[in-house]
């Protein structure tokens, strides 16, 4: 649906790589052409028309955000580089003065690397403890699982809402009121999930929450961190300069200004801030549901389409997202995606960023489907009749 | 090349891949190197067996792409027996080759099924994943046997 709204659709193709990024509306370009062509200036500091109308553009989409993910204020939302920067923020500005020795953060196998790394080095440098939950046989998370890997030592649960390559749709609400419960801090990677599905901070009673704005129809550059206020107040910021002090003296003294401001140094990323916001108001046009319902639709008729091919193995049937890993029996995952660019279809090979996950599948690689909003039922007809032919996969691609 | 043959050849290696499936090494005579692309998907180990001056032995294995595992294949097959300055010749022709470069070749033989990977930037990476571990590990061999 809508796909008239995404210039990059009048190319001949079928985008279904909206796992690593996505698509751009119109709107959100307009947004960020508009402020390079007509309104460029810096922030919180120039008194002429256009600072002005940058300024008020910049703090409405915090609000924008704020509203979009449910937060209670939008002193609560951190504009940051991306969900990999959020991450790093949480782990070495926050969980890092709060953890000791022997604490233990619960994730799983099926996590993204930046939800992995960061806690291993946090492991190497305090002695920490990451333990890994165990996935059930399709390669998803229970909450029995998780429950019984709770221990007197837990202090963080740290888990994406919807992984990206199973694409199971973690039941995050009980999560966060089971965390609640046992006093363990909520960490929610929602960079899968924010655009696809509702994200609600305050129902999954989540501590933190990151995601990315590029996979969300938004730029690439900017991200979000969502942090619980008691909490962002306790945080450290990684980065000290101009924006974020309220004075300095040459004695050495200084005083950092309130939340968020403080964590937001530097010249932040304008331009990209103001296409979130456009990109979060153009989500909102559509309805998060209808978004939500749509890619469900497209994956049951994507799955019984592939389940008619004899050679292809699906690996993540009953997923309730957008996302399906498979793979042609006896073809390398990256073969499939050069066989399919010939036919201009675009897919991702590979691990993923989830390198773990090969011990659960037992396979390396897969090629992965994730389709966004503007997918639609032709897209998956031409990729199942290419798909049909692959018999033919090394004419086409030696 | 020609464009059938070629496929005939890169099929061919991957479908049968010559010396794939690493070897037991109890006696520890065998250097072992593990090459990953930075595409990350790749994964090669490669084993080597150098004596005095010559390439007695190479075995590899791991997942790859047709591209990558065939190459791979060609290039042990070529090297096995070679002084390690004859190897390093050869290597230098390939890498020209995939880069682009003046090389020669009548050196090359089967190799030059790689000829036109340029054509398809994203597949040099695959080409050269089986090379940069022998570059890595002839070079160390020849630079000990300089000293």
């Amino acid at each position: 649906m809508h796909r008239e709204d995404f210039p990059m659709l009048k190319q001949d193709i079928v985008y279904f790589d909206n796992g690593a990024t996505s698509l751009k509306p119109q709107e959100m370009i307009n947004a960020i052409v508009d402020y390079y062509s007509n309104h460029t200036a810096n922030i919180h500091r120039g008194d002429y028309d256009a600072a002005i109308k940058t300024d008020k553009l910049y703090d409405e989409a915090r609000t924008i955000v704020a509203e979009f993910i449910h937060a209670e204020s939008p002193r609560e939302v951190i504009f940051t580089s991306g969900m990999t920067d959020s991450m790093n923020r949480i782990v070495f500005g926050f969980m890092k003065y709060q953890l000791k020795k022997g604490d233990e953060v619960l994730i799983s196998k099926a996590e993204h690397a930046s939800n992995v790394l960061p806690w291993y080095v946090l492991q190497k440098e305090l002695g920490i403890v990451v333990k890994e939950v165990p996935l059930d046989e399709n390669h998803e998370l229970t909450l029995e699982m998780l429950s019984s890997s709770i221990t007197d030592k837990t202090k963080v649960i740290s888990l994406a809402h919807i992984t990206n390559v199973i694409g199971d749709v973690r039941d995050v609400v009980s999560i966060g009121s089971l965390a609640k419960e046992k006093n363990i801090y909520f960490v929610v990677d929602a960079a899968q999930s924010v655009g696809h599905v509702d994200v609600n901070t305050m129902a999954m009673e989540a501590d933190f929450l990151v995601f990315s704005g590029h996979k969300m129809l938004g730029p690439t550059g900017v991200g979000v961190l969502y942090g619980r206020k008691t909490l962002l107040e306790q945080m450290q910021p990684m980065n000290y300069g101009g924006g974020m002090n309220e004075y300095f003296e040459s004695d050495g003294s200084y005083q950092v200004r309130e939340v968020p401001t403080r964590f937001e140094a530097g010249t932040p990323p304008i331009a990209e801030v103001i296409g979130l916001s456009a990109a979060v108001q153009y989500i909102n046009k559509i309805g998060i549901e209808n978004i939500h319902k749509h890619e469900l639709d497209l994956k049951k008729y994507l799955v019984s389409e592939l389940e008619k091919i004899d050679n292809i193995v699906l690996y993540n049937k009953s997923s309730e997202s957008g996302i399906l890993a498979f793979n042609i029996r006896g073809v390398f995952s990256q073969d499939t995606a050069i066989y399919l660019n010939h036919y201009h279809i675009y897919i991702r090979a590979g691990n993923h960023c989830s390198k773990m996950l090969k011990d659960d599948l037992n396979i390396k690689n897969t090629c992965r489907i994730s389709m966004h909003l503007y997918n639609s039922k032709d897209d998956i007809d031409k990729l199942v009749e290419v798909l049909r032919q692959s018999e033919d996969i090394f004419k086409i691609i030696l | 090349m020609e464009r059938n043959l070629r496929r005939e050849i890169i099929l061919d290696n991957y479908q049968n891949p010559f010396h794939k499936g690493l070897v037991e090494d109890k006696k520890g005579v065998y250097i072992r190197n593990n090459t990953n692309s930075t595409s990350c998907i790749d994964n090669v180990d490669i084993m080597y067996k150098i004596k005095d001056d010559v390439i007695e032995d190479v075995y590899f294995d791991g997942e790859a792409c047709a591209i990558s595992t065939s190459a791979t294949s060609i290039m042990i097959r070529m090297l096995l027996g070679k002084s390690i300055a004859e190897a390093r010749r050869y290597l230098e022709n390939y890498e020209a080759m995939i880069e682009e470069r003046p090389y020669d070749k009548d050196l090359l033989g089967e190799l030059n099924a790689y000829e036109e990977i340029y054509l398809q930037p994203n597949r040099k990476k695959c080409a050269l994943l089986p090379f940069e571990s022998l570059k890595r590990v002839l070079e160390e061999e020849y630079e000990k046997r300089k000293d």
